[in-house]
């Protein structure tokens, strides 16, 4: 009694909970309605089967519960029954197949006019690429990658030299197909943004793809959802969604491949921001944050509150007292003295002088 | 039978089986320690695998105070988060539920149920135990090596195992490989015996189609796991390759930390369709057992056959053939050729259709039934309320299209605990509290059992059902913290405090289970040859607990299937399978019985 | 993972087939004692000995582990590294070695059907001499690999020849700690009876490396 009362409980209360819970699927920015609609398929026929299943079996227990005296009744197997039931829950599970593979097509066939963007993963942060005036993306090469050449950009390939990178959010129009493309430099990866539902692992070697419409503008979450190491929770960027207008003005304003080869940095509009609030975007932008905490607890690296000043301990057991030589060499060449406690697993980083000044200022000043 | 004319002609003369020479212990360390008896090895087995499942446990509520609490307690950083994440995975799955259900359920059940002295090759089954038994602590080794254990997931997936971002990417994913190649030769000499056995060491009478479920599902369990182990171990060996003296097949050009390492050219998706080879199958490696075990306990309690045999029995073969050609389900956003996704989508689903109509078959088994509500039949039906919610859920990940907002979300995290985790841990339990008067020759407590069963069914249920809407939300796995984000809501951190505390109630409670497991060894009720009033064969033993060569002098003869319950006409409401027809509902004449004595 | 997937498909399918053709016609609720093959159904699937069924489920192990192998291999050739090692010819020389050994082995095994034990003993002896000859070949093959240069770590198709021939191999030095066991005892003068199984399996076991080796052989050639 009191377990077929139970079961009847935690049906109702799963389907309640599912009805009146504010956690559900975050509002769609993207074309992909459909994917939205499978899962509604899915979940009518699971749900009808959870529930009506569940019940009869509650029913059960109730009402053929242990009786002094009673017997069960006796019946090996029953064939018509059985083929009955296995046709009917073939139909359903064709009902949900069929339109999940619909949707599926659509999603492995990108529209021809979409828009390029790759994206590329390294732990753990993200950068983007656009292909430039020329509209083709210039080939790469893991080979070719240094700090000063972070995309692994192959220095003779014309297409590549008026390639847009990008080391910050990465920008949209809205209404347009985009088709990202998708590489890694290290591990997998996973480029994901829950507001426009689909997503794809980054493989190293391949270059993987998937595509969408953004729908509705907005600046939203990319997270990398493939574990990817110990800075894997904090490998996340943005994407913006503007208006056609927005985007071109952004997107001029990003420096070309040829620009950071001639150190031209005419693009960066960085007129009338503190130096130190500079510090703190590209603190961002680059992926420092993953591991350096600004409020002083300890992340994967040390954190950089109160950073200037301090004297840390090295793995060798020497001091150093943390100064702006220091702070430089720990970018430039972070394994060369890693502090105590921590692991020899920073990747260097290319900053030019007047983005390490802002650094410098962002560290020393806010963050004292 | 009086009305089976049987001539001549049509008489197959038995094949002489002679009574297996018994491997007879002479010294203590012979018979407790480097035992050849089944039951002992079972046991050998079932005490390691629950001892280093306990340590997992205590890694998954870690785990959960770290999400529940982000950033309350110091000792638990990013790297010490992925590494619990990892280790866990690792030990739940394979250390813990291979080893149970076929090394100790198998072990136990099997000459048992089948009516055999032992295992056919009672040597080669001790070294499977000692060689597990190495695997587990070198996997423990692996916990206090410097750099620690690996922290690649459980799923080990190549670059990142084997490179420096990740915690224990030296020593820690060396010994993790080396620990799950013993496991796999382990397991193949175990392996070897289960299915030799079943095949060649029945007692008379006993045809395949009289063998209990429990015998089919961890039969059918161990020939998956025989083919597909391999596939694990193909990816170790090559992984081992790679990490240590440095070949590239899974390894592709990078540039790790700024450093360009020297490989090149290599898949990680190679690695991944090994794995998932060996993976997919593994999932069904744990659940066919308890599909066994579990139409036994509902049979027995509901005093009535399971509904279906035949079909039942036909379910599990399929599912365990189709079960080779899912695995790629598990990477439809891998960067796999996108196309698969058909292919996988479909024979995923299909495989959904035997897997309900054994659920069909289940309720139908307690449809008019008698049912008797021992603890262990609470723990059975727990399992089919837990079973077909994880089933359904796995119809959303199965279906290519929904498994793109899903994958790697806290979705695919709940689908695979209550599918993998709580399901087959109820009835592991079920069965305890089942085979433990058989085992020890008393019962377990009732009341604390029902206690056990109550907080671990509800408990579970709540840890894992409200997850399912983190990952509707989008709150991916494997996250030491998700801070920060515009999409998910404050209220996302409330129920992750609930899901916590559900979690670690349930987790204090299996203390009650291991206090009862203990205690009622020595002062449970005594509980008889047969207190369940069960018809398979391992009730019908001489002694309880059973003796080495479990069947006294003679070996039982079987005349009937393992589901003579409630049979019209009979005076009890059971009929065991040893007794002759002339006993129970049908008769049989003299001449045929003595036939049949005279070939035993 | 073509390969490995029709491997499978065709055990499992054996597997199925065998199964519900054992079981279709059945009504196990039935309680027959009397009927042939229910009541006096002796409890064996096959009328052979257990250990000789053990090996049979062994080398389907076996095969799946290579296939995967093959799989693998397969799957890795098709990445734009691959450069393809030239197969030293001294490998046809190790095969023949390998062919001579398992028919010496059969000769064995046919002996030990006609109750002439010294044939048997002589077969067992060359067969296992042979073996190791193929051993010791497939040894000065893999030197003479990596004095030209073929190194394991330039090229996955160097990493694959060591590994899957190094895998065969370790399969082969299995195969002779039981020949060796079971060769002490003919020469130690054991009655043939109770050896009678063991060069059986010794033999089948042989057999099954061989043709695992003609495929492997081949594949390393066509590639």
């Amino acid at each position: 009694m009191i377990f077929a009362i139970a079961l009847v409980i935690l049906v109702i209360g799963s389907v309640l909970f599912h009805f009146l819970s504010p956690w559900y699927l975050t509002p769609l920015a993207s074309n992909w309605s459909t994917i939205d609609d499978t899962l509604d398929i899915t979940f009518l026929v699971t749900g009808f089967v959870f529930v009506v299943v569940n019940l009869f079996m509650a029913y059960c227990v109730y009402k053929f519960r242990h009786k002094e005296g009673a017997r069960a009744h006796y019946e090996p197997e029953n064939k018509k029954l059985e083929i009955w039931l296995t046709i009917i829950t073939s139909i359903g599970v064709a009902a949900m197949l069929t339109p999940g593979l619909y949707v599926w097509a659509d999603f492995v066939s990108p529209p021809e006019d979409a828009s390029i963007v790759e994206a590329v993963g390294k732990q753990w942060q993200w950068s983007y690429r656009y292909p430039g005036e020329d509209g083709k993306l210039g080939s790469v090469d893991t080979r070719h990658t240094t700090t000063k050449n972070p995309f692994g950009m192959n220095p003779e390939d014309p297409n590549g030299q008026d390639d847009v990178l990008v080391l910050g959010d990465m920008h949209i129009p809205i209404n347009r197909p985009v088709k990202m493309l998708l590489r890694s430099q290290d591990v997998l990866h996973d480029f994901a943004v829950a507001e426009f539902r689909v997503k794809m692992d980054l493989v190293p070697g391949h270059v993987t793809s998937l595509w969408f419409t953004p729908t509705v503008e907005g600046k939203y979450d990319v997270l990398c959802e493939e574990l990817c190491g110990v800075g894997h929770y904090n490998m996340r960027s943005y994407v913006v969604v503007d208006t056609k207008a927005d985007y071109d003005i952004w997107l001029s304003s990003q420096r070309t491949y040829a620009q950071t080869v001639s150190g031209d940095n005419a693009g960066a509009s960085m007129e009338g921001v503190s130096a130190s609030e500079q510090g703190r975007m590209l603190a961002i932008s680059r992926g420092c944050v993953a591991c350096h905490t600004t409020n002083g607890t300890p992340g994967i690296g040390p954190t950089w509150k109160g950073l200037f000043g301090k004297t840390e301990t090295l793995v060798d057991g020497s001091n150093v007292v943390v100064d702006e030589a220091y702070f430089i060499e720990s970018i430039v060449s972070p394994n060369a003295k890693v502090v105590e406690g921590y692991s020899p697993i920073m990747p260097p980083s290319s900053f030019t002088d007047a983005e390490m000044k802002a650094l410098i200022a962002y560290v020393k000043d806010d963050l004292k | 039978m009086s009305n089976v004319a049987h001539d001549a002609h049509d008489y197959v003369p038995p094949v002489e089986i002679p009574e297996m020479e018994l491997y007879h212990p002479k010294t203590w360390l012979g018979k407790y320690i480097f035992c050849q008896d089944a039951k002992v090895i079972a046991i050998q087995y079932s005490i390691v695998a629950i001892g280093i499942g306990l340590v997992a446990l205590v890694m998954s509520l870690l785990m959960r105070v770290q999400l529940g609490w982000p950033g309350t307690f110091d000792f638990i950083d990013p790297a010490g988060y992925i590494q619990l994440v990892t280790m866990h995975g690792m030990i739940m799955v394979v250390y813990l539920l291979t080893a149970l259900f076929l090394g100790g359920f198998g072990n136990y059940l099997i000459p048992l149920m089948v009516g055999a002295r032992d295992m056919v090759f009672p040597f080669v089954n001790m070294l499977s135990f000692w060689i597990y038994f190495i695997a587990v602590l070198v996997l423990v080794a692996s916990l206090f090596v410097p750099g620690g254990a690996s922290g690649a997931g459980w799923t080990l997936y190549p670059p990142q195992a084997i490179l420096p971002g990740t915690p224990g990417s030296g020593t820690g994913i060396i010994l993790m490989l080396v620990s799950l190649s013993l496991f796999i030769v382990g397991f193949t000499m175990g392996g070897l015996n289960y299915v030799v056995t079943v095949l060649q060491a029945r007692t008379r009478g006993m045809t395949l189609m009289r063998m209990p479920l429990t015998v089919w599902g961890i039969f059918m369990a161990t020939v998956l796991a025989l083919l597909a182990f391999p596939a694990l171990l193909v990816a170790c060996i090559m992984m081992l390759l790679d990490a240590t003296i440095g070949t590239s097949f899974f390894m592709p050009a990078v540039v790790s930390m700024g450093q360009q390492l020297d490989y090149e050219g290599g898949s990680p998706i190679l690695f991944q369709h090994l794995f998932w080879f060996f993976g997919h199958p593994e999932v069904y490696i744990v659940a066919l057992p308890a599909f066994g075990i579990v139409s036994d306990l509902l049979s027995v309690h509901a005093r009535k056959n399971i509904f279906g045999y035949r079909m039942m029995v036909w379910a599990i073969v399929i599912i365990a053939a189709l079960s080779f050609v899912v695995w790629a389900h598990h990477m439809y956003v891998s960067g796999m050729n996108p196309y698969f996704g058909f292919f996988f989508a479909t024979t995923t689903l299909i495989i959904a259709v035997p897997t309900a109509i054994k659920v069909y078959n289940w309720v139908l088994t307690l449809w008019r039934g008698n049912i008797r509500l021992n603890v262990p039949m609470l723990f059975a039906i727990g399992f089919i309320f837990t079973f077909v919610n994880g089933g359904l859920t796995g119809l959303f990940l199965g279906n290519v299209t929904i498994d793109l907002p899903l994958s790697d979300t806290m979705f695919v995290v709940a689908h695979f605990h209550m599918v993998m985790a709580v399901s087959p841990i109820l009835v592991v339990f079920g069965a305890i509290y089942h085979w433990y008067p058989k085992i020890t020759g008393r019962m377990l407590d009732d009341t604390l059992g029902k206690f056990h069963f109550w907080t671990t069914f509800l408990g579970t249920y709540a840890i894992y059902y409200p997850m399912h809407y983190l990952g509707f939300l989008g709150v991916p796995r494997r996250y030491y913290s998700i801070e920060g984000t515009s999409f998910i809501p404050e209220s996302a951190a409330d129920l992750n405090v609930a899901i916590s505390i559900a979690a670690i109630f349930v987790g204090a409670v299996q203390l009650v289970f291991l206090y009862n497991l203990f205690v009622s060894y020595f002062r449970g009720k005594e509980a008889g040859p047969n207190p369940w009033e069960a018809t398979t064969l391992e009730w019908q033993t001489a002694d309880t607990p059973p003796k080495h060569g479990n069947f006294g002098e003679k070996l039982p003869l079987v005349y009937r299937w393992a589901y003579d319950y409630s049979v019209p006409g009979a005076e009890q409401d059971f009929i065991p399978q040893n007794v002759p027809p002339s006993v129970g509902a049908q008769t049989v004449d003299d001449e045929d019985e003595e036939d049949y004595e005279q070939h035993s | 993972m073509t390969i490995s997937l029709i491997f499978m498909s065709a055990l499992m399918l054996v597997v199925a087939w065998w199964i519900i053709k054992q079981t279709v016609n059945t009504q196990p609720w039935e309680a027959k004692a009397g009927h042939p093959e229910i009541g006096r159904f002796s409890g064996r699937s096959l009328p052979q000995p257990n250990s000789k069924l053990g090996l049979f489920v062994f080398l389907a192990v076996v095969t799946s582990l290579f296939s995967l192998f093959i799989s693998a291999y397969m799957m890795r050739m098709e990445l734009g590294d691959w450069r393809p090692l030239s197969d030293p010819g001294l490998l046809w020389w190790n095969s023949a070695a390998l062919v001579l050994s398992s028919i010496a082995l059969q000769w064995a095994l046919i002996a030990t059907k006609k109750n002439q034990i010294e044939t048997v003993r002589n077969g067992m002896v060359l067969g296992g001499f042979f073996a190791i000859a193929f051993m010791a070949g497939q040894l000065i093959a893999w030197q003479q690999l990596i004095a030209s240069g073929y190194i394991a770590q330039s090229n996955p198709a160097n990493a694959f020849f060591y590994l899957i021939t190094g895998l065969h191999a370790l399969h082969l030095l299995g195969g002779l700690v039981v020949w060796s066991m079971t060769t002490i005892k003919l020469l130690a003068g054991v009655e043939l009876e109770r050896l009678r199984l063991s060069v059986e399996l010794c033999a089948f076991y042989w057999h099954f490396l061989l043709v695992i080796w003609v495929i492997l052989f081949s594949l390393l050639l066509s590639t």
